[in-house]
């Protein structure tokens, strides 16, 4: 898995017009590509990153990102699941029979009310297998699509992978399949996958960064991701200072 | 006027439902410890919205008999060990929720509400499985919205960790206004701090907004680095080693004992 691919690829998934995306606790991936798009913008777009005193902005405690998310004040959110499925619904909870689970993580966090009220959610899980992208998971801690009588201005808007990128097609309640990373094609996806999707006739290749976005990421997660990630950051100039050698 | 860390968690009684706050929000560690000394027992712990060490430590001391939170985790350090276990061998009555829906439930409390709507959560198997949440139709609308009542979330103590307090109970709380939160809508607030400052809050305009005033406060103890391992804004950082130890299943005691 190639990080600076995912960071580069979500970069351009949040895109320009964003206002303000905020980003889960412990989501290295994903804060570094909010401040890549922060950068494209010239400073213009809001990043919010939950736990970093620094790029946490509330002064109302706890309760006011769910305020502003109802609000319609945050645009783009990162969510993941033990499980997600073809539907989009995500488990953060438990597998097996809830009341007696072969495994538990930790819960659903805020998931249950994000997913619902912030527009544009990418959903983002590195380990693609069929453990990982089921067919239906063994609870929903949130759906990925609700009845029309149901308020829901929120919802998902792709899932990216260690493998690939889907797009989510909201009127057909199905993902599609956007482009492979390098090592993968339409046969390997497929054989991983736990639930089914559309694809491209021909399906087209994840955009690799060159080598002046390559160091233009480890330049970003050098200075500012470092101050919230500085594990995250070591290994990455590490790895970024071998690739280059 | 600060009482001994003993009297202040003999106030709460076997059985009592109390309110915690997250791993990174001032978390009364050393209480804690003397709560498990104590031997408290059939604990209902509404973690707001989260819970890691705390909650792990009076699950695994076996203090707990309801549980009720967003997540229970260690966070960067991984799973919470006592939690796993506890709910695989099914011994926790566990009411999941999600972190808004416990601020709210406290927010209602703190207005004296019985309940209190919220946007989002329908779909979702927590309400099917949280059965104190009702979903209604909105009755401010012609058209069909229903949405989700949750019942006003009142605990009978509110417990954490804090910088400072000044000489007439007021305690200074910052930003983390969830503690305020949580102290407005428990029926008895128990703090330990850091110290007790020869002040008065009320006369510093540029940080009174971040202080919760006495007229909340049950009882203070002064209790130093009293959120051990876990950090403290501004004072002190988590202590990751520590942490990581008890989280690969370093025992209780020797991981207490440090903090003495």
């Amino acid at each position: 898995m190639d990080p600076t691919l995912l960071i580069s690829m979500i970069a351009d998934l949040i895109g320009p017009e964003t206002r303000h995306v905020a980003v889960g606790a412990l989501s290295p991936i994903p804060a570094s590509a909010a401040m890549l798009a922060r950068r494209r913008s010239g400073g213009r777009m809001r990043v919010t990153v939950l736990g970093s005193r620094r790029n946490s902005h509330f002064t109302s405690g706890a309760r006011e990102l769910f305020d502003c998310a109802a609000q319609g004040r945050i645009d783009v959110f990162f969510l993941s699941g033990a499980q997600i499925d073809g539907q989009a619904n995500i488990n953060l909870l438990s597998v097996g029979d809830y009341l007696k689970p072969t495994a538990r993580f930790p819960g659903s966090f805020g998931s249950p009310y994000l997913y619902m009220l912030i527009p544009r959610v990418i959903l983002f899980r590195p380990e693609h297998n069929r453990k990982t992208l089921v067919d239906k998971v063994d609870f929903i801690s949130a759906p990925g699509w609700s009845p029309p009588e149901v308020y829901r201005p929120g919802g998902p808007a792709a899932l990216i992978t260690g493998r690939c990128l889907f797009d989510w097609k909201r009127d057909e309640r199905r993902f599609s399949l956007r482009s492979a990373h390098p090592g993968e094609d339409s046969a390997s996806i497929r054989a991983e996958t736990g639930f089914d999707y559309d694809e491209p006739a021909v399906l087209p290749g994840s955009p690799v960064p060159d080598a002046a976005l390559r160091a233009e990421i480890a330049d970003l997660i050098a200075t500012e991701v470092a101050e919230v990630y500085p594990r995250f950051a070591q290994d990455y100039a590490r790895d970024y200072a071998q690739l280059a050698a | 006027m600060t009482i001994s860390l003993d009297d202040l968690v003999a106030r709460i009684p076997n059985g009592a439902k109390l309110a915690v706050p997250a791993d990174y929000s001032g978390v009364a560690i050393s209480a804690t410890r003397a709560l498990i000394s104590r031997g408290v027992r059939d604990l209902h712990l509404v973690c707001v919205p989260t819970s890691g060490v705390q909650a792990d430590l009076l699950i695994s001391a076996g203090c707990v008999a309801t549980l009720e939170a967003a997540a229970i985790s260690l966070g960067e350090f991984g799973p919470s060990p006592a939690f796993s276990k506890a709910i695989k061998s099914g011994s926790l009555r566990m009411l999941d929720s999600t972190c808004p829906a416990l601020h709210a439930a406290l927010q209602a409390s703190e207005k004296g509400l019985p309940f209190t709507p919220l946007r989002g959560l329908l779909g979702s198997d927590l309400v099917k499985w949280r059965t104190d949440w009702k979903t209604i139709q909105n009755p401010f609308s012609e058209d069909p919205d229903p949405i989700v009542l949750l019942p006003a979330l009142k605990p009978d103590f509110a417990l954490f960790h804090a910088a400072a307090a000044d000489r007439d109970g007021n305690v200074w709380v910052g930003r983390r206004l969830e503690l305020s939160l949580i102290a407005h809508a428990s029926a008895e607030t128990l703090v330990t701090v850091e110290r007790v400052l020869d002040v008065s809050f009320f006369d510093r305009e540029e940080i009174v907004a971040g202080v919760l005033p006495s007229l909340y406060v049950g009882g203070i103890a002064v209790a130093e680095k009293g959120a051990w391992p876990l950090g403290l804004d501004d004072h002190y950082v988590v202590d990751g080693a520590a942490v990581s130890r008890y989280a690969a299943g370093s025992p209780l005691e020797s991981f207490l004992d440090r903090a003495a």
